[in-house]
């Protein structure tokens, strides 16, 4: 019987040369498709298009004075509406009482799949028209706040549902056997630890929620309430040069890139208590 | 129902306990009661039922029928306050499960401030002695994934400890330790022990419970099938299938390949 040596003929490299090796093909692969891409750029036609600096001046500062906080402000009260709508539903759907789960998983199977460009819609004018008389609070403003509110919650209401049900049932006995209610229990011991377990999926809605404020022209707003898309696109239309789009891009990503940041620094704030 | 003065208080008593699990019969009829200050620990096979009877006495499962005491509350009256009763009833868990959000300090007085209304000062006095009780002082300000198995099995019987329990229920308290951590939570145990508390314990420590208990009860397809003082349920079993079980816990290497068949180990004769 022959004993096999270590040392195969095919190859002469050791273990670390051809990582190195392998490393460095990758690289130059990464390189050379960047390189190709830049080669075959026309520079000039796409910044004469995409990256006029007077139409950059003419947009500032209203882009980030009307725009970028008009677009905080649908954002920020379509989030607080759908967590607390959301975390109802949550409770509801993992509630004893059958009609209440059965109107959670109808709510959430309705508003999931409908656009929520037809919900906002549907809440612009569906409900003033069924309830004589009735306005929303901080008019456009509310209204905004509901319409995405009302589909964003649907997301949510799944996100806190797992969340619960990821906090290990020996939590919940724990507290009860030393005395505490039901509800006191969601509140102090579960509810808590089910909001570390769900604050990625919770920011993933968030952002995608920051992207929606762009469906608020369909309730009709005036100058002051453009969100950032329509008030690029309406620079778009009298400038007609896609600039605008691009600034208000950058817009969206001044937003979301600091918020992906919080987020990651609350996490770690939480990794030991956990 | 049976009136309040003509039966005696028992700390716990369980008259004819049924649980089923769909048609599983889990537990088979059981009598049982447990005196102030006595310690009674539960021994048996897994499978046996001991768990589920322990997480009746708190209602953490519903009995399917039988009446359960507690001092001179019954557990089973649909009427009863069950959050009441169960502060007086300390319980501890296999899997520890202490808060993993809550400092140490902070598992010690959430249920004193939530539950029994304490102020924040007199809980963390009362979290503080008991802490020293279990030795854990040094650790108040930890989170428990910061601690041992054994670390977290103290906290959580200190924990239990400050909302000033009449009774005890341990539901295998070591049996998720790592060996060299099974002694220092034992030693809590039985210092409690030794300060008059009542106690029922499942445990498969059998050096524990012959040492400690005051009396075994030995459990086996959901029936009691002997109890007694532990000299002589462990020491001198006189039913077949405690001596089997005691056979194989105490003697774990004396075992041959062909008693193994596809329904276990075979008893032995």
């Amino acid at each position: 019987m022959t004993i096999q040596t270590t040392e195969a003929p095919r190859s002469r490299l050791t273990r670390r040369q051809r990582a190195r090796l392998g490393r460095g093909v990758q690289y130059a692969i990464g390189l050379l498709v960047l390189a190709l891409i830049a080669a075959k750029t026309d520079w000039a036609t796409f910044s004469d298009a995409f990256l006029r600096s007077d139409i950059f001046w003419r947009m500032m500062p209203r882009v980030i004075t009307v725009g970028l906080v008009n677009t905080l402000i649908y954002t920020a009260l379509a989030f607080v509406f759908a967590f607390f709508l959301g975390l109802l539903l949550a409770i509801m759907k993992l509630s004893s009482i059958g009609p209440y789960r059965w109107f959670a998983t109808a709510y959430i199977e309705f508003f999931r799949g409908v656009p929520a460009l037809v919900v906002l819609f549907m809440v612009a004018y569906g409900i003033p028209n069924a309830f004589r008389g009735f306005t929303f609070p901080g008019d456009k403003y509310g209204m905004v706040m509901v319409g995405l509110g009302v589909t964003a919650a649907a997301y949510m209401a799944e996100t806190f549902r797992a969340g619960i049900q990821a906090v290990p049932p020996g939590q919940l006995e724990a507290a009860r056997t030393l005395g505490m209610s039901y509800p006191r229990t969601m509140r102090t011991i579960v509810l808590p630890q089910a909001f570390r377990i769900v604050i990625p999926p919770l920011t993933n809605e968030l952002i995608l929620l920051v992207k929606d404020s762009s469906l608020v022209y369909v309730v009709g707003v005036t100058a002051a309430q453009y969100e950032l898309t329509k008030f690029s696109q309406d620079f778009l239309n009298r400038t007609v040069s896609p600039t605008p789009l691009l600034v208000g891009a950058c817009c969206y990503l001044a937003i979301t890139l600091p918020l992906s940041l919080l987020v990651r620094q609350l996490e770690r704030r939480y990794a030991k208590a956990r | 129902m049976t009136t309040h003065a003509e039966r005696p208080t028992h700390a716990i008593s369980i008259r004819n306990l049924k649980k089923s699990f769909g048609s599983n019969e889990v537990l088979k009829d059981i009598s049982l009661d447990v005196d102030p200050g006595e310690v009674v620990c539960v021994i048996g096979p897994s499978g046996s039922g001991k768990s589920t009877l322990l997480r009746c006495v708190n209602l953490l499962e519903e009995p399917t029928s039988g009446q359960i005491f507690v001092g001179r509350d019954e557990m089973t009256d649909p009427d009863v306050d069950v959050d009441r009763v169960r502060r007086r009833i300390g319980m501890l868990f296999q899997s520890f499960n202490l808060f993993p959000h809550l400092t140490v300090l902070g598992n010690l007085t959430v249920a004193q401030t939530k539950v029994l209304r304490r102020s924040g000062a007199e809980a963390r006095e009362v979290a503080r002695r008991n802490l020293e009780r279990v030795g854990m002082s040094h650790k108040e300000d930890a989170f428990p994934a910061q601690l041992s198995g054994g670390q977290q099995q103290r906290v959580a019987i200190a924990r239990s400890l400050s909302m000033d329990p009449e009774l005890m229920l341990f539901d295998e308290p070591t049996s998720a330790l790592d060996p060299e951590l099974v002694g220092e939570v034992l030693a809590v145990m039985k210092s409690l022990a030794a300060e008059g508390m009542t106690m029922m314990i499942v445990t498969h420590e059998m050096a524990f419970a012959r040492e400690v208990a005051g009396r075994v009860v030995f459990m086996d397809g959901g029936f009691v099938v002997e109890q007694g003082a532990p000299a002589d349920v462990i020491g001198n079993p006189q039913e077949a299938r405690t001596k089997s079980f005691l056979h194989r816990v105490l003697n774990p290497m004396v075992i041959e390949a062909d008693e193994i068949t596809d329904e276990g180990v075979r008893d032995v004769t």
